[in-house]
């Protein structure tokens, strides 16, 4: 009976008003909504779903407490496994994850596990985030590069085992992705700002403003003391098409359009001192989630029409459906099946069009997807005046150049064991995108917490 | 750290700081760059290491007041600090260690020409420099560059002071004369470095330049500072900032600096209206 109940819909802002504004989309569930959610939750005796999540969440124990009003108690079964939830709740794509595995969902809708994750992260936060116990100090110094979601995650684990850690972050926020890459309006960054703060609270330090592979290098780390280092480094360089036109003004990557949105707050300008270029016809060439992050931020940055360009169909987008649905409500255009070969410039040099190819589906390529195939003699111009290049990314090798002994994928990924993130160099472990390319939130959380229990057991047998 | 140890005026609205970043000097070599932040609402902008001291912890940084931020960078005194420094970035300059080098500086890009004659000078290269400038009153580090050229020559775009004419005028004079350069390194406003490699393409001398466009991150992560060379698309911050002069595609580069010209205006006119402190 419970199967055929719907789930509870989460409130979330008007689509006519959102595009207006950078705040979250979403606006969670109330007591009484999570309640009636967590009631669904049949509390399998052998759950799936937590096979489904890359860190463990013991999912039914914490949706049980929901269903009992202990909020509190809930966030606390949450956060032993996860560190991260309020980040996890809104942006894991749970229905490849833990929801897929819901028996709910063979005869009807999974149960919201993520929108109960962000409910409990949520409530938690509003009555006070009670610091967990750590272990007694070991003695033993750990450097974390990067302080995205891998990085944050082994550095907390370390920190509640004991040991001494210290992140090193390039930029001068923390957060990496959640704060540099992922939109206000998807993930407010108050949030990552509380969880960085918890994780600050654990007696982790953060060092912004430190390139390691340039201001220290990891032998340098060791040098200081440290005698492990954990490389969340994140895959931060962006593709380009290698089209003509590629470099006109107005010629965006989605990381540079992000970074100038989220992190330097252009949308702000000028009361925040970065600007950006948005134009009235914005096309996003993509069909990922970024590209719907850079998509959806033309709409608020004040684009009249914004649209995306991908080269395969809906069936093939990388993207997450809710992001799919919330472009689409939005109002955002989508011309699929369709290729850029080239951004026109007007005089001067702005872009002015995008001349792309229609394309048609062929057999299917290594990625198992249907290869897309150019339909000869069928070019168009889409009358633009801001492309964003949203292709995906790659690792970025200012740590792999300058550390000696550090094994790397032809791409550029760090080679690392699956089971422990062990690299090819003693004491140095790696995770997340900076190993497996451009994936998800949870997973680098997944990795970087692997890490950590590898990195703990080599520190107390050394 | 990031305390401002020492502020110098080289020129009207050209400012020298001498900073406290031990990391970053430790580390610094010629050719490189930090990228700097001074106010949490604030941009982050490139500014090229003109020297450092690594036994002191300290980098010097040369900057003219052109827009709001590096006009509000130029209020700050002995004793304020950034809010971040970061770096050092870019590929280092691989520098001759031997021959007769032309360094050629426009304004305020003296600044970034110095760490490399100084570098090559020590090594034991014969360094020929030049200085130019709009105006005399413009002229910036001359000391510091006599001290480590074995000849210097000023240009001057009024004919104030020394050669009267632009850079480039002054280097196809010198390579008319029958001078030899084994290299030239021009560094200053892109316009500048454009018309010097124009004018020395034709003699065949390799000519260098040093890239000064928008970044954000500073690490390859935005391509915002992307530029043509030799047909292919590099990145200024982690292929350059140094190209061959001859292989950068300068119209592109320089329509690129200009992208933002309006909102800079606006930022500016902002913050004055605001009692920022503009003069």
């Amino acid at each position: 009976m419970t199967a055929k109940t719907k789930r509870v819909e989460m409130p979330r802002q008007d689509p006519k008003e959102r595009i207006r504004n950078f705040n979250e989309v979403a606006l969670g569930y109330t007591e009484e909504m999570a309640r009636t959610e967590a009631s669904r939750c049949i509390q399998c005796k052998k759950p799936s779903c937590i096979k489904g999540c890359p860190v463990n969440v013991q999912i039914p124990e914490f949706i049980k407490l929901v269903k009992e009003g202990d909020y509190r108690g809930a966030a606390k079964k949450v956060k032993e496994t996860n560190s991260l939830p309020a980040i996890c709740g809104r942006v894991c794509p749970q229905e490849t994850q833990c929801e897929q595995l819901c028996v709910l969902g063979k005869k009807g809708e999974p149960v919201a596990i993520g929108r109960l994750e962000r409910f409990v992260a949520d409530f938690e936060a509003a009555t006070g985030i009670d610091k967990p116990e750590c272990a007694p100090p070991t003695g033993k110094k750990v450097a974390v590069v990067g302080s995205g979601p891998a990085g944050l995650t082994c550095a907390g684990d370390l920190a509640r085992l004991g040991h001494q850690v210290t992140i090193f972050e390039a930029l001068h926020a923390p957060g990496g992705v959640l704060i540099y890459g992922i939109p206000e309006f998807r993930l407010p960054k108050a949030i990552v700002t509380r969880e960085v703060d918890y994780v600050k609270s654990l007696g982790v330090e953060i060092q912004t403003s430190v390139i390691i592979g340039r201001t220290l290098t990891v032998d340098d780390l060791f040098g200081m003391g440290y005698q492990a280092v954990f490389l969340g480094t994140g895959a931060g360089l962006p593709k380009f098409m290698s089209i003509p036109g590629e470099n006109l003004c107005g010629v965006y990557s989605a990381n540079e359009w992000l970074t100038r949105t989220n992190l330097m707050k252009a949308y702000l300008f000028p009361e925040y001192d970065t600007p950006i270029k948005c134009g009235k016809r914005v096309a996003v060439v993509g069909g990922g989630n970024v590209a719907m992050d850079a998509v959806r931020c033309a709409l608020r940055l004040g684009a009249e029409e914004a649209m995306i360009v991908y080269r395969r169909s809906e069936a093939e987008m990388p993207a997450r459906l809710e992001e799919l649905e919330n472009a689409k409500e939005e109002g955002v255009k989508f011309y699929l099946l369709t290729n850029p070969v080239r951004v026109l410039g007007d005089e001067k040099g702005w872009v002015k069009g995008l001349e792309c190819l229609k394309m048609e589906l062929g057999e299917p390529d290594e990625s198992g997807r249907r290869r897309p195939v150019p339909i000869k003699g069928s070019e168009f111009v889409l009358d633009v005046d801001t492309v964003v290049m949203a292709l995906g990314t790659s690792p970025n090798p200012i740590v792999s150049k300058t550390t000696p002994g550090l094994r790397t994928q032809p791409w550029g990924g760090i080679i690392a064991d699956e089971a422990t993130g062990l690299t090819s160099r003693r004491g140095v472990y790696a995770g997340g995108d900076a190993v497996t390319g451009a994936a998800t939130v949870i997973l680098a959380m997944g990795a970087g917490k692997k890490a950590a229990a590898a990195i703990h057991e080599y520190l107390m047998s050394m | 750290m990031n305390e401002i140890v020492k502020k110098r005026t080289l020129a009207p609205s050209t400012k020298l700081y001498v900073v406290n970043a031990p990391l970053v000097a430790a580390k610094a070599q010629p050719g490189q760059f930090v990228i700097v932040r001074i106010s949490e609402n604030g941009e982050r902008i490139p500014l090229t290491i003109a020297d450092y001291d690594a036994d002191q912890g300290t980098l010097t940084m040369v900057f003219q007041e052109v827009g709001k931020t590096t006009k509000a960078l130029g209020l700050l005194e002995e004793g304020d600090r950034l809010l971040d420094i970061v770096g050092p970035l870019g590929v280092p300059a691989e520098l001759p260690t031997s021959g007769r080098v032309l360094c050629v500086g426009g304004g305020v890009g003296v600044a970034p020409i110095y760490p490399k004659a100084k570098a090559m000078h020590r090594n034991g290269v014969e360094v020929i420099s030049i200085i130019a400038a709009r105006t005399k009153e413009l002229i910036i580090l001359e000391e510091e560059m006599r001290a480590v050229s074995s000849e210097l020559y000023i240009a001057t775009d009024d004919g104030s002071r020394g050669f009267h004419g632009f850079a480039n005028g002054l280097i196809k004079k010198l390579l008319d004369e029958g001078q030899h350069f084994d290299e030239i390194i021009a560094v200053g406003p892109m316009l500048m470095m454009k018309a010097c490699v124009e004018t020395t393409r034709p003699y065949g001398v390799k000519t260098w330049v040093s890239l000064n466009p928008i970044m954000v991150d500073g690490t390859g992560m935005c391509g915002a500072c992307r530029v043509t060379v030799g047909k292919e698309t590099k990145f200024s911050c982690v292929d350059g900032p140094m190209f061959d002069g001859h292989q950068v595609d300068f119209d592109e580069a320089i329509r690129r600096c200009r992208m933002y010209l309006d909102q800079e205006r606006t930022a500016l006119e902002a913050w004055c209206a605001h009692g920022g402190g503009c003069r």
